[in-house]
């Protein structure tokens, strides 16, 4: 593939954006709270954007048209069954307590929640995770416009950091949440004609259930049995540990994601990021699985080859230089480094506020004023930015970066739900049940990755290991949290007041007209959710 | 919901954006429509999109400037 002159305006347009909306926003960044939290006075539907477009990064956008021609109809799962009904549940159920109690960070939560220790497990395992998945985020985007473009590893590496440390240096979470808005119109805009030109390219929905193998166009109807489906999964996996463990454990308790919903400026506003989120987020599938789809049909079998081995990583970029003109093509790859940018900006903006609020001013420095603070986050931006660079280099040395990233969700998101289900619903949760069960829980999810490590338990696919190993992180830190309550002591419940849902006063919505307030909201949500459950069943 | 409370109603942005992209799409559609259209040159993807997208860029601008006059 190569770029024409016009191509190369269109990314220089993008990236001159960006940098001005930081300039813009720079002056505006007068407290740590408007840095970290962007003051708290961002509207519903721009924090709804960006709690989408924080989980819409080139990996996901990618990964999914490659799981669509792996796997057909199976990939939306991840969607309908494994998003849906956790943002949901996040709106209605869990915001009330991130937003009321004032808590400026999830490990904060656990603090106010819990103890010290808590919070402090929570906010290192997180930190180091989202470095992690910030670096493989840029070393994937380097490896995309290596393989797509012929641009060197090394420079698309150093220029996209630069980029994305000038405007979260100046703007902080502000300048993060509008790249991801500017983010989410590019990959519509960007993305949504390849769809429609591929999906008619393959004779549409009709061509693609003639001319896919049998079950691809379908989600439900061969879950019986893990040996009937290419995914190797039977239906209790995947309910059990990606419709509730992993997709409940990410949605309701990555900071990544809970950040955007903080920064709203009511309560009401931050109940309904996530719902107002899930309405994009049910027709994502259609711009990316169902053209990952046609590319199988669509492209020779010889060009998902790499080095032998079939992978369908490069599914969309393939389809992108297929069927796109100079121009058009512009504007897709502008798409893609949009979104692998903000991807990096999104797990760097979550790092600097879990570094300055849970572990520098908690362990290093209690007392400093708030300008300090501020200072602080700024040269953890920057450390973030340069440890993401580091961890790029890691991730050069993985096979196969998606399950990595997967790895890492198991290990940390998938206890943490249950302490959090337990934590906010159950006030007999001790301090040190949830700890010890936390802890414990984390510990399983490894013991598990190893026995399959070294071939102790066998699994038809890495999906399917990775939805049991969080199966099981959730199973026993449930199980322990629970134990230990029972023998230690619970915290008084005038303590627990507002962190709690039997301690805490229900939200009233009676001063809103029915078709603004929350539930109605998240009711359109599941009845259309539902409905596409049974379109595509 | 204006989007302006952070000082920089995000409408601003976004629509010059798309209007500066969709003006320079569809005016390279114009210019190069023999050598990139699909479909046998039924259809010039680079002309109409990037009118689609000029004309979602003005709507953008056309809410952040009301909002701003609302606002003042």
């Amino acid at each position: 593939m190569h770029l024409e002159w016009i191509d190369y305006v269109i990314i220089g347009v993008y990236c001159g954006f960006v940098l001005g909306v930081g300039f813009t926003l720079r002056k505006q960044m007068r407290t740590s709270t408007d840095f970290f939290l962007s003051g708290r006075r961002i509207p519903a539907w721009i924090t709804g954007l960006a709690f989408i477009s924080a989980n819409l990064g080139a990996l996901e956008v990618m990964g999914m048209a490659a799981s669509g021609a792996k796997y057909g109809m199976l990939t939306t799962h991840f969607y309908w069954l494994g998003a849906i009904p956790a943002m949901i549940f996040v709106g209605l159920c869990m915001m009330p307590f991130y937003y009321g109690s004032r808590a400026r960070s999830v490990p904060e939560y656990l603090r106010l929640r819990f103890d010290e220790k808590t919070r402090a497990f929570n906010a290192f395992t997180f930190a180091i995770m989202t470095i992690l998945a910030s670096g493989i985020n840029l070393y994937a985007m380097a490896l995309v416009f290596k393989l797509m473009l012929g641009w060197s590893i090394h420079a698309t590496i150093l220029l996209s950091a630069i980029v994305v440390l000038v405007y979260t240096f100046l703007g902080g979470l502000t300048s993060s949440i509008y790249n991801e808005v500017l983010q989410f119109f590019l990959i519509v805009f960007g993305i949504l004609p390849l769809a429609v030109v591929s999906v008619t390219y393959a004779g549409g929905w009709r061509g693609l259930e003639a001319r896919m193998p049998p079950g691809f166009t379908h989600m439900w109807a061969n879950l019986g049995h893990a040996t009937a489906n290419p995914m190797g999964v039977d239906w209790f996996q995947l309910v059990a540990g990606l419709g509730f463990v992993l997709s409940f454990g990410y949605w309701c308790t990555d900071f990544l994601v809970i950040q955007r919903a903080l920064a709203a400026r009511d309560m009401t506003a931050a109940q309904k990021t996530p719902l107002i989120a899930a309405i994009p987020k049910m027709f994502i599938p259609f711009l990316v699985i169902i053209p990952g789809m046609a590319a199988w049909v669509l492209l020779p079998k010889a060009s998902f080859l790499v080095g032998g081995k079939v992978d369908y990583n490069m599914a969309l970029p393939l389809l992108l230089a297929n069927y796109y003109p100079p121009g058009m093509l512009g504007v897709g790859i502008t798409a893609l480094l949009a979104s692998f940018m903000s991807g990096m900006a999104g797990n760097v903006t979550a790092f600097n506020t879990v570094w300055t609020y849970d572990i520098y001013q908690s362990y290093i420095r209690p007392a400093a004023g708030d300008a300090h603070y501020l200072a602080m986050g700024r040269i953890a931006t920057i450390g973030g930015v340069l440890l993401s660079v580091a961890a790029a280099y890691v991730a050069l040395s993985f096979h196969n970066i998606m399950d990595y990233l997967q790895l890492l969700f198991s290990f940390v998101n998938a206890p943490l739900f249950a302490t959090f289900l337990l934590g906010m619903f159950w006030k007999r949760t001790s301090s040190n049940g949830a700890f010890f069960g936390l802890v414990s829980g984390t510990l399983a999810a490894t013991l598990h990755y190893f026995a399959t490590l070294h071939g102790w338990l066998v699994y038809r696919s890495e999906m399917a290991a990775n939805f049991d190993r969080a199966i099981y992180a959730w199973g026993v830190c449930f199980a322990v949290t629970i134990i230990i309550s029972f023998f230690t002591e619970p915290r008084a419940e005038a303590e627990l007041e507002g962190l709690v849902y039997s301690l805490t006063k229900r939200q009233n919505y009676g001063h809103l007209p029915v078709l603004r307030r929350p539930l109605t909201l998240a009711i359109v949500v599941a009845v259309i959710a539902i409905a596409l459950n049974w379109v595509f069943r | 919901m204006s989007g302006s409370e952070s000082g920089l109603d995000i409408r601003w942005p976004i629509g010059l954006l798309f209007l500066a992209i969709g003006v320079a799409v569809a005016v390279f559609g114009i210019f190069s429509a023999s050598r990139t259209d699909l479909w046998g040159a039924q259809i010039n993807l680079n002309l109409w999109w990037g009118v689609i997208m000029t004309a979602f860029g003005l709507g953008m601008i056309w809410g952040g400037a009301r909002a701003g006059r609302r606002a003042s």
